[in-house]
């Protein structure tokens, strides 16, 4: 039960701007989730330089130089870049063999999202203390997602964050509650599929970057997954290409998504969308049940 | 009351509070000491006419009136506002969140911009005009509201809409009108679905008056022949076997 | 539903027990009908209850009070969280949500009548509120429903606090069905409705869902009423440890939590019996999530469904309760299913001790009815002396209890102070059964 907002960039003169933007979206849905939140940017040069892969990673108390030094052992350009809870780690790699050195220099850590071009900052507070923590006021980019958390089943951590990002540079962030993940996650656990977290907005991540690495594309799988899973859902779900939202059925949780030919931005409510330029002449909606509204880049 | 004092502030004593509206900066102001300062035994006679500005979207603004006073809003409004609204006049020059105007008992509420779901949401009388479209759920267990909307209506508008009037200027979603007591709807464009026992109705004189009647109230300049009407078929008021899957 | 068949004329014949007779029966009813079973009540099936557990009462190690001389207080501050005017009761015993429409005016004016005389509150129902409810009730409690019926803001101003109900222990997750023979006029005029239709009420509020919106809700609901007001959050027992916390984290004064063996005027027998997880199962759970939100005692709990006695009240407020609310049993108190009533609960194809028709409006006691000459049968004067007796009762054997375990006030009960009869009572108690120190399911 939560907060989203979430923004796509059409106007690369407003790529400089993603950061700031994103905060003040972030800062309009702190009351729908006071207890953590997650955001994450695609295209920031600090956390995502072109050409690099990222990985980004809850440390388990691991300070960051150690994870630095460690990593350089094998990976001697690696940058890690602390941001509050997250540490984020770029090099001039893919995004599998990151992954592999972070996982196995720093074996506590938890990956938290990995590509080449996404950041995903995760942290337990007050969302406004967050966001600069994080340093997203100065952050750049293209993309970018963000969540507030009032947690319903799963405990308040920096893992149950959102987004759930557990595919490479793919995102999902949730408002509502799914009603028989509980069934979906074992179907995927069987498919060796593996979990970080009892959240139930987890399962619907791993099940869309299960349809997307069986080659459907996002608006097919997101098609999938109202098939799949009953409950209650927002749904925003990124990926390196592509900005989509869903909703349930009923859709009763709240979602409106504004457009203009600068950017496509998607949030629960107005107030996010309200501090955007050129919003006055936005082409707002709120979205059907059942209907996927996709973006591509 | 601290909150009456910091709102008190912001009206200019120079003018005369007949002819120019009080002034509240919702930036510089909280919504509490808005709401306490209109709730006002007397407010009626501090300032007929009021002035809010920098809404930003904060929940709700001017819930729970119940004064001959009219209040508007200069911004983008959140959940419920002009919320239980009795007697009194509320226009939001903007967009507002869910619930607007819900379980109103009388007066007038106006949002010139889009309305998010369950505007007028077991609204009892007044008028509620959307001038934009409606989201999700316009009018769900309306009670007696007058609803009249410049643009669409999401789906499950009117669910079991027990009294009241739904004017639709535009188009509708699904499931118009599910479970539907005794409101009536009547939409100018075309309707998606209609929900569970809501069949079209005869437009007769009586109705093209009545909704002559409502579009000149809520200020809409639209043409009543190119409305259809919509009702109850009432299949669902007493429970029977053969209904069943109706439920 | 009272109609039993004639026993078996042949010893020889063997009742089954997956299809005993009252399992035929239902299914030759729905086979008839084609419509499932609507009743009053709360669940009759046996489950794990405060009977299961026993008090520890003082002799050596601890010392006890003095009966009737030293003091046990019994007050109880209900929403002093954030409201400006919090509700001071005498007795923690408060009469729980029952609407006009489900029972007759008179009836209500008799709970309003008993409850103002002990210095306890009383609740409005899926219905709106009377004047003579309000006229009668020292303290009123509103309740908020999804079906809004009778809703206003007058009386959300002229209410002690507002209780937004999310669902009830009879049916959580479902909404009602008032039956169109309860619809009078009167009843009609108040839920805007055609007289005589079944009235439906929805399962979900019409303009909010989960606890995001819920505390939006919440602070719409308190400017309305200038922060004056407590206001409670209504679960039924289901998921209550992550109900609870929610209802708290979305700002909830108070929580009330319903068990499955709370009552209803008319819902599904299946809901009854099959949906919800019983009042002493809920009560630890509730306890544990505000204990862990650092809010046990600051939002204060109050736990309904099948509370009956003393007995029970001084349980429910040893395992961590700040009240209780009685619905059945102020029923009962008033005369509904009396013993000189049988004749005529036995022309309804019921008997006295077993009446559960709620729905049906033709309560020979004159209380869950529309009908003004049943409803004449009740005098409201008469009716709240016996419900006022019948919490005083209450409150009596609560402090008899508590002063035997050496309390100055229901309060400082605690669960050290209980035993569990069964490993069940035991395991959802969280208390160690009798004679052991072993609590089933703990240190696991």
């Amino acid at each position: 039960m939560c907060g989203i907002a979430g923004l796509h960039l059409r106007e690369p003169s407003l790529y400089p701007r993603l950061g700031e933007l994103l905060t003040g979206m972030l800062c309009q849905v702190t009351e729908r989730g006071p207890d953590s939140a997650g955001v994450a940017v695609y295209g920031d040069p600090r956390w995502s330089p072109p050409g690099e892969s990222t990985v980004s990673l809850l440390p388990g108390g691991v300070p960051a130089d150690d994870v630095a030094t460690a990593l350089r052992a094998t990976l001697p350009e690696a940058v890690v870049v602390g941001a509050g809870q997250t540490l984020v780690v770029h090099a001039a790699t893919d995004a599998e063999t990151l992954t592999d050195a972070v996982r196995t220099v720093v074996p506590g850590a938890l990956v938290i999202g990995a590509g080449e071009d996404v950041a995903v900052l995760k942290g337990v507070g007050h969302p406004q203390a967050l966001a600069a923590e994080f340093g997203l006021p100065a952050a750049q980019g293209w993309q970018g997602v963000a969540h507030t958390r009032m947690a319903t089943e799963s405990a308040v951590t920096p893992a149950h964050c959102h987004p759930f990002s557990v595919g490479t540079d793919q995102c999902l962030v949730h408002n509502g509650s799914f009603a028989n993940h509980a069934t979906i996650r074992r179907e995927l656990t069987a498919a060796g599929i593996a979990f970080d977290s009892d959240n139930d907005s987890e399962v619907g991540a791993r099940f869309v970057a299960a349809q997307l690495a069986a080659g459907y594309d996002l608006e097919k799988s997101l098609k999938l997954l109202c098939e799949r899973f009953d409950g209650f859902y927002t749904l925003l779900v990124s990926t390196r290409d592509s900005f989509a939202v869903v909703r349930d059925a009923i859709a009763c949780k709240p979602a409106v998504i504004a457009e203009t030919p600068q950017w496509v931005a998607m949030a629960s409510e107005y107030r996010a969308l309200a501090g955007l330029p050129g919003v006055e002449s936005a082409r707002i909606f709120e979205p059907e049940p059942e209907e996927v509204y996709a973006w591509q880049r | 009351m601290a909150a009456l004092s910091t709102v008190d502030s912001t009206v200019d004593s120079t003018v005369d509070p007949a002819v120019e509206p009080a002034l509240v900066d919702l930036s510089l102001t909280t919504v509490r000491e808005l709401n306490t300062a209109l709730h006002a035994p007397d407010v009626a006679d501090k300032a007929a006419r009021w002035r809010v500005t920098s809404p930003g979207g904060k929940h709700s603004i001017a819930v729970g009136l119940d004064a001959d006073i009219d209040v508007v809003i200069e911004g983008h409004v959140g959940y419920y506002c002009a919320g239980m609204n009795k007697t009194a006049t509320v226009t939001v020059e903007g967009n507002a969140g869910v619930g607007v105007a819900e379980n109103m008992m009388s007066g007038t509420v106006r949002v010139r911009g889009n309305a998010s779901q369950s505007a007028g949401a077991t609204a009892h009388g007044g008028l509620l005009v959307i001038e934009g479209s409606a989201a999700a759920r316009c009018g769900i267990s309306m009670k007696g509201v007058d609803i009249v909307v410049g643009g669409d209506v999401g789906h499950m508008s009117a669910f079991m809409g027990q009294a009241g009037r739904l004017v639709v200027c535009g188009d509708t979603g699904d499931a118009l009108g599910d479970s539907l007591y005794e409101a009536r709807i009547y939409v100018a464009g075309t309707v998606k679905s209609l929900g569970a026992d809501c069949v079209e109705k005869e437009m007769r004189p009586e109705h093209l008056a009545e909704l002559a009647g409502l579009l000149a109230a809520a200020g809409m300049d639209a043409d009543v022949v190119s409305f259809r009407r919509f009702g109850s078929a009432r299949r669902l008021y007493n429970f029977h076997v053969d209904n069943a899957s109706a439920y | 539903m009272l109609s039993q068949p004639p026993l078996s004329p042949d010893p020889t014949l063997r009742e089954s027990a997956t299809y005993d007779r009252a399992t035929i029966a239902e299914i030759q009813r729905a086979a008839e009908t084609g419509i499932y079973d609507i009743r009053g009540g709360g669940a009759k099936r046996r489950v794990p209850h405060f009977d299961d557990l026993l008090f520890l009462g003082a002799s050596m190690s601890r010392y006890p009070l003095e009966g009737y001389r030293e003091r046990c207080d019994t007050d109880v501050v209900l929403g002093d969280r954030n409201a400006t005017f919090p509700l001071h009761l005498s007795t923690p015993v408060t009469i729980a949500g029952m609407s006009f429409g489900a029972l007759s005016g008179r009836a209500k004016e008799a709970l309003g009548r008993g409850a103002s005389e002990v210095g306890t509150s009383t609740t409005t129902g899926d219905g709106g509120m009377t004047p003579e409810e309000r006229g009668q009730s020292k303290h009123l409690v509103y309740q908020y429903l999804p079906s809004r019926y009778g809703m206003n803001p007058d009386d959300l101003r002229q209410a002690d606090a507002i209780e937004v109900v999310l669902g009830q222990g009879a049916k959580p997750g479902g909404g009602g069905m008032l039956l169109g023979q309860k619809i009078t006029e009167r009843v009609a005029g108040m839920r805007t409705l055609p007289m005589g239709v079944d009235q439906r009420s929805a399962c979900r509020h019409p303009d909010w869902t989960g606890p995001d919106d819920l505390e939006i809700k919440i602070r719409e609901l308190r400017e309305i009423t200038d922060w004056e007001k407590p206001i409670y959050v209504k679960i039924g027992a289901t998921r209550t440890y992550y109900d609870v916390k929610l209802a708290a984290k979305a700002g909830a004064d108070v929580i009330v939590l319903d068990g499955m063996q709370g009552g209803t005027a008319a819902t599904q027998d299946v809901f009854i019996e099959h949906v919800g997880i019983p009042t002493l199962a809920a009560l630890p759970q509730a306890v544990q999530a505000l204990q862990e939100e650092g809010l046990h005692r600051q939002v204060q709990l109050i736990v309904s469904g099948g509370i009956r006695n003393g007995a029970d009240l001084a349980k429910c407020m040893a395992l961590g309760a700040d009240a209780v609310a009685i619905g059945t049993a102020a029923l009962i108190a008033l005369g509904d299913n009396a013993p000189h009533l049988d004749d005529e609960y036995r022309k309804l194809g019921s008997a006295a001790g077993f009446y559960d028709d709620w729905q049906a409006g033709r309560d020979p006691a004159g209380i869950t009815t529309q009908d003004d000459e049943l409803a004449r049968r009740l005098d409201p004067v008469q009716g709240g002396r016996r419900l006022a007796n019948f919490i005083r009762v209450m409150t009596m054997e609560a402090q008899i209890i508590a002063r035997a375990c050496g309390k100055a006030h229901l309060h400082s009960l605690e669960p050290e102070d209980l035993v569990a009869l069964t490993i069940e009572a035991a395991a959802m108690a969280r208390v160690p059964l009798a004679g052991t120190s072993w609590i089933p399911g703990q240190g696991l």
